[in-house]
């Protein structure tokens, strides 16, 4: 009986196996293989009209991007938005770059804030639209330096909305950290004082924050872009995270989580978000953040519309409605970031927001790294040499935590 | 009509679960195993349905997934011993000393915790183990250094989420065991260690093993405790989670669930032996 039903459910086996057998690739990424300049995104048409909103609409959203007044009550922009255009909204946040790709994947969300390290990755994978920029009044007022920028557009068709940039910083708790640290040496250092109570963020484009130290600390490496490291520069980034594995406690990507263990004092120094202080400060934990002077990590984030949205009308809604002077002000304040819409900085409750957060400075803007997938063909335009790309990122990320 | 067709009423009966095991069960299994042989576009992490081994290969040839595997083994084997050191003592007391009134309330009190939520209980251990939390607290009180977040505190925590999976086998087992055995075992002159030794532990072994299959099954696919109080360490269930959550490297994935599976497998047919199925 028993050698029959081992018979049995090897055959069954057998048979799933040869139905889900191999289709030949034709579900491969259309010509995502390209190169970066050159990838052909897979042909999709933009909204030509827009109609009437439908009803509803899915976020998918960085946490504090898409507030409704339930975390704070006096922090909402979601309210507004669902009574003027009728379209109830439905809030998701996610972590990580790469956990917003794989959700949007599923087709569920009808609109995402995507940073640089997703929003090409979503393009050419043929999960979101190209957006008709027309159809968005506020567009208009989105600083032109944000505009057809290759993490946001494709040969000159944008593929969303610009929300704004911010910069990954240093928080440390003040009553445990002395002096106020002003470089990242605090959490790389072997030698750091604060050896078992480092943070560090958990995703494997926290490589590039080690490969941005290495280029002020180490300039023999010759690193240019911490997104395009050949090999010897790679491993050199890598090898240094290992050391800093030595004084981590833990790694975050959830915010709460980091917000607990910076309240507890399991985590003292370590590299955070202005929104995540935020929350720290307003539950009286004493910390305190600084740009250090090797410089900064960031962000440039991209309102996007999913190809599969069942809900696109009220998806260029929200996306005219984001970057509108009040939202505008209202999130970029929130999170701790700069507007992408000039006219926010006179909507803000703090008027010098905008000058803190150098809104507008294209000069300073340009001097924050901001999150891009890397690929294989080196972005700091070497050709001599071949780049990591994100699946070896992301391979050494688990050797790395080990 | 059916009682004259028995074969049909016996197809009807044992048709439904048997699919519900063929293809729920078994066919989950070969999707999984066949997903492993696929590979992914790194870039766009679309599926691309071509034959490769390439999966598995990273899986041999990078150390760290050995170090992983390992740990989480390790880590498995460090929980069921606990919970096997832990639940004897408990169980024997329930099953042979206390009184029946108080055997059903100790029996209630085994099975509270799991009307809580998983994850409560795992915050709550992080609450515990963190800096000025009981376990610290503790620690320092008698001049120790508390062990904080860790492999230490991943067990502990699982260990004390398992625990009613191993008594309840272990008390099962010992309620089998007949009383006059150990009247006959007093009367031939043994003490109360020599009884344990000679006549109790040896029924209550595959018990122990059978609780054994739950409390290192369990450990092995978790990955949530490891995340909460595991502090920088990671098991092969963060694994699976990083490359299907963040990496979307579905098929890599895949491969490195085939671990535990197999090692459940070999962990199963060494446990047949001791004939501890019979015990489920």
């Amino acid at each position: 009986m028993k050698k029959s039903f081992a018979v049995v459910s090897f055959a069954v086996l057998a048979l799933l196996a040869a139905s889900c057998g191999t289709s030949g690739g034709d579900s491969g990424g259309s010509g995502s293989n390209d190169t970066a300049g050159g990838f052909t995104p897979p042909d999709l048409k933009k909204l030509e009209t827009l109609g009437a909103g439908e009803g509803k609409l899915s976020v998918l959203a960085w946490p504090g991007y898409a507030e409704d007044g339930s975390n704070d009550p006096k922090v909402d922009w979601v309210s507004s938005f669902e009574k003027e255009t009728g379209c109830q909204v439905t809030v998701k946040t996610f972590g990580t770059s790469d956990e917003a790709v794989s959700l949007m994947k599923t087709g569920q969300y009808d609109v995402v804030s995507a940073s640089g390290d997703a929003s090409l990755r979503l393009i050419a994978g043929g999960v979101v639209e190209p957006v008709n920029t027309g159809l968005i009044k506020n567009y208009a007022d989105v600083y032109p330096f944000l505009k057809d920028r290759p993490w946001n557009s494709v040969k000159g068709q944008m593929y969303g909305v610009p929300h704004g940039y911010g910069a990954n910083l240093l928080m440390w708790r003040t009553d445990k950290v002395k002096p106020a640290p002003t470089s990242w040496s605090a959490v790389f250092d072997a030698n750091s004082p604060y050896k078992g109570a480092v943070t560090a963020y958990d995703s494997p484009i926290y490589i590039a924050d080690a490969a941005m130290y290495l280029m002020a600390t180490k300039p023999e490496l010759g690193i240019k872009n911490p997104y395009a490291l050949d090999d010897k520069q790679f491993q050199a980034a890598v090898d240094l995270l290992k050391q800093q594995k030595g004084l981590v406690s833990e790694y975050w990507s959830d915010y709460l989580k980091e917000v607990q263990a910076f309240t507890s004092g399991n985590s003292v120094i370590g590299t955070t978000w202005q929104v995540i202080a935020n929350v720290a400060k307003g539950e009286k934990v004493p910390v305190d953040v600084t740009v250090p002077t090797e410089g900064v990590t960031g962000w440039s984030d991209t309102w996007m519309l999913s190809a599969t949205s069942k809900s696109k009308n009220c998806g260029y809604l929200w996306m005219n409605h984001i970057v509108s002077p009040k939202a505008n002000a209202a999130v970029a304040e929130y999170f701790g970031e700069s507007p992408s819409n000039g006219k926010a900085c006179a909507e803000t409750a703090d008027k010098n927001h905008c000058t803190t957060f150098h809104a507008g400075d294209q000069a300073y803007s340009e001097k924050i790294w901001y999150w891009t997938t890397p690929i294989e063909q080196c972005l700091d335009g070497r050709t001599d040499v071949k780049c990591a790309d994100y699946a070896k990122w992301t391979q050494a990320w688990t050797s790395i935590k080990g | 009509m059916l009682h004259r067709h028995p074969r049909v009423r016996l197809a009807l009966l044992l048709g439904p679960p048997m699919l519900w095991l063929g293809v729920a069960y078994l066919g989950a299994l070969a999707a999984l195993f066949v997903t492993a042989l696929w590979t992914q576009n790194g870039f766009t992490g679309v599926i691309e349905r071509q034959w490769t081994l390439d999966s598995f290969r990273t899986l041999f040839t990078e150390d760290v997934y050995r170090t992983i595997a390992l740990r989480t083994i390790g880590v498995a084997v460090l929980v069921t011993l606990v919970d096997a050191v832990v639940a004897f003592p408990i169980a024997l007391y329930m099953s042979k000393v206390a009184r029946p009134g108080l055997r059903r309330i100790l029996l209630v009190a085994v099975l509270m915790p799991l009307w809580a939520s998983y994850l409560v209980k795992a915050y709550a251990w992080r609450g515990m183990f963190s800096e000025g939390g009981l376990v610290s607290s503790a620690f320092n009180a008698v001049g120790l250094e508390s062990p904080g977040y860790g492999l230490t505190a991943t067990v502990v925590t699982l260990a004390y989420l398992w625990l009613p999976y191993m008594i309840l086998p272990i008390y099962a087992g010992l309620e089998r065991l007949p009383n006059s055995l150990l009247e006959a075992s007093a009367d031939l002159g043994a003490r109360t260690g020599h009884t344990i030794r000679r006549v109790i532990v040896p029924v209550v072994i595959p018990a122990m093993v059978a609780g054994s299959i739950f409390t290192f099954s369990l450990t092995l696919g978790d990955y949530i405790a490891v995340r909460i109080v595991g502090g920088t360490n990671q098991l092969l269930g963060n694994v699976v989670y990083d490359n299907v959550g963040a990496a979307n490297n579905l098929p890599f994935a895949a491969a490195v669930a085939t671990i535990p599976v197999v090692v459940m497998l070999v962990y199963l047919a060494a446990v047949r032996r001791t004939g501890a199925m019979e015990n489920l």
